[in-house]
């Protein structure tokens, strides 16, 4: 496992993302006191892998749903929107709000264009995977994770 | 991956008995050093794919194979309709057709060296690279289709090339029956602005130097000799394929039950090929490899293009195109006759061997060309399909090194800038966006492709032609 970032605007919130080693590719990990929060530290570590999330400036917002017939399947959707958003927008997204509603997701992803210079994207994503997908409660919070192929 | 749970049968060649719900045995192609460093996930992945519906002789791994999606990367299989067989979309895998394709430039290294700073710049700004690059081509709706039904016959229509250049390609560089209608409009949208680029990741441009010729004869067929320079170009279809990729993992996923079919992990999804998901994807992932042909067909123009500015005289030949992430309906012996079979080959590259008919009339004699992708540090390879890889593994070989270190690893033992002047200081010039690309793509991050190599060689797979050394390599 790497390092986990707190979200310092949380303060004591559990809320944190991390990366999990897959042989060519990364895992992703949202945790979170909700289902909400952990699908949105994923999508904080979705950017992570392409670039800091702190470097990324939060002008422009995009809206993003997706329904999905289970949890985990529905975060397999909701990364994979944004993963779309970032490829056609040219962008990278640095915060996110999410409300989980049953089966659907409606969501607000704040970013801005990429700016080779200052966020040194690695690599773009091609898309999230159900591999290593797993999405539950726990005595800890939620957690949410998957592998995404790059 | 535990030897012990493995049947040797030769150095080069381990089994996984048939156990529970698997159809067929596992094979997995390798040196021992090499078996023994894959991940135990290797081995599940093998045997998963060993219990689907209609699968052929055995589930097989090369040399190269390493934990992915479901199938292994490095995965071959083979199913047959007529006894329920399947498609799987994660047994292609989200890069569709993703390949190499090699030039030879008819220059020799003394006359590439003296310009090589220019030749790094020229290609560098000519050819888009890294997140968020757009082409400078801008397809509508009617352009794509005719793209996704065309190939690179399409590009060379546009411009792109010649038509020499389709002889040299799998499938005379279209692949038929691909139906662009079973694209989606949002895989279209991801496409619209990324044709001719590069990508990220581990796609890369090089220019390389044949470095040494194991086998005089066939690199004499093929037209290579030491010091001679290549361009290798390794990139695939870009977002189209992704979100192909994307679209039908999910729905498939959610219909295999629909079909009696258990997975024994959720990225098997997949479908019997005579249904109407099976046949969509087939039609959408033809669309798809076209799509990556298209764009090696513009990248090798825009190659073209930098080292005429250069070095007017460079001829730029094809010498092959290989795609490593297809499902193909081929035919090949089964329970001793020849009959079609949907050949899914994840990671791992074609390899016919010589007098095969789909091979063009230069080639025939000789064999295919097999493009093997090194990292930007160390080396990749040519080599030849043989006759005895039809038996051994539907004619299929290796497709690379793989890594041996995750991106994050990678990235805290090497900086971008620390790796750029290493290589500079053995000659090699990198061009890339991004310092931290070249960080987690540093050459230490991946396996030793010779032994890769090697190992294919001795099983049989494909034999050794040359070795290239990179002199300039352009990064996403």
């Amino acid at each position: 496992m790497t390092k986990a970032l707190e979200r310092d605007e949380h303060g004591v919130s559990a809320a944190r993302w991390e990366h999990f080693p897959h042989d060519a590719d990364v895992g992703v990990v949202g945790l979170g006191s909700t289902k909400a929060e952990a699908f949105e530290q994923a999508a904080l570590a979705l950017t992570a892998v392409v670039t800091d999330p702190r470097q990324v400036r939060t002008t422009e917002i995009v809206a993003v749903e997706c329904r999905a017939a289970d949890d985990e399947l529905l975060l397999v959707e909701w990364l994979n929107a944004l993963v779309f958003e970032m490829a056609v927008r040219g962008m990278v997204f640095g915060d996110f709000s999410v409300e989980i509603d049953d089966t659907t997701l409606r969501a607000t992803a704040r970013g801005e264009r990429v700016d080779v210079g200052r966020h040194e994207p690695a690599v773009e994503i091609k898309g999230a995977t159900m591999t290593a997908l797993r999405v539950a409660s726990g005595p800890d919070g939620w957690r949410a994770q998957c592998v995404v192929d790059v | 991956m535990d030897l012990s749970s493995l049947d040797k049968k030769s150095d080069h060649e381990w089994w996984i008995p048939p156990a529970g719900a698997m159809r067929v045995p596992g094979v997995i192609y390798g040196s021992e050093t090499l078996v023994r460093d894959m991940d135990e996930k290797v081995r599940e992945q093998v045997a998963n794919v060993a219990t689907l519906p209609g699968i052929q002789r055995a589930s097989y791994a090369m040399p190269d194979a390493h934990w992915g999606y479901g199938f292994p990367i490095g995965g071959v299989a083979a199913f047959d309709p007529r006894e329920g067989g399947i498609v799987s979309a994660g047994g292609v895998g989200f890069d569709i057709s993703c390949g190499v394709r090699t030039l030879r430039t008819g220059l020799r290294t003394d006359v590439v060296e003296s310009v090589a700073r220019t030749l790094a710049h020229e290609l560098s700004r000519r050819v888009p690279a890294g997140v968020g690059s757009h082409g400078r081509i801008h397809l509508e709706d009617d352009e794509i289709d005719a793209m996704l039904a065309g190939g690179a016959a399409w590009a060379v229509q546009h411009g792109y090339g010649s038509e020499a250049d389709l002889d040299r390609i799998e499938e005379r560089g279209c692949a038929a029956d691909a139906v662009p209608a079973a694209v989606s409009p949002r895989a279209r949208r991801r496409q619209q602005d990324e044709m001719g680029t590069l990508g990220s990741g581990n796609h890369y441009l090089e220019v390389q130097r044949v470095a040494e010729v194991f086998d005089e004869a066939v690199a004499r067929a093929f037209g290579l000799a030491v010091d001679d320079i290549v361009v290798s170009i390794h990139c695939g279809s870009r977002g189209l394929g992704h979100q192909i990729g994307t679209e039908f993992l999910r729905d498939m996923a959610v219909a295999a039950p629909r079909f009696g079919i258990v997975l024994p992990d959720r990225e098997l999804a997949c479908a019997p090929v005579d249904s109407e998901i099976g046949q969509r994807y087939l039609g959408a992932m033809r669309a798809g490899i076209n799509c990556a042909l298209a764009n090696r067909q513009i990248i090798t123009h825009l190659v073209r293009q930098a080292f005429h500015h250069v070095v007017p005289q460079a001829t730029l030949d094809v010498l092959y195109d290989v795609s490593h992430n297809t499902c193909k309906l081929e035919s090949h012996v089964c329970d001793g006759a020849a009959k079609p079979v949907f050949i899914h080959r994840k990671g791992a590259t074609r390899a016919l061997g010589p007098g095969h008919p789909d091979l063009p009339e230069t080639l025939r004699p000789i064999g295919q060309p097999v493009l093997i992708g090194g990292t930007m540090g160390t080396a990749s390879y040519v080599l030849v399909g043989t006759p005895v890889a039809e038996r051994l593994s539907f004619s299929s070989s290796c497709h690379g090194a793989g890594r041996a270190m995750s991106r994050h690893q990678a990235l805290r033992t090497w900086h971008g800038r620390q790796v750029v002047d290493e290589l500079a200081a053995r000659g090699i010039i990198v061009r890339s966006p991004s310092s931290r690309g070249v960080a987690e793509e540093a050459p230490g991050a991946y396996k030793d492709v010779g032994a890769v190599v090697d190992a294919a060689d001795a099983a049989g797979l494909s034999r050794k032609v040359a070795r290239l050394v990179p002199l300039v390599c352009v990064k996403g």
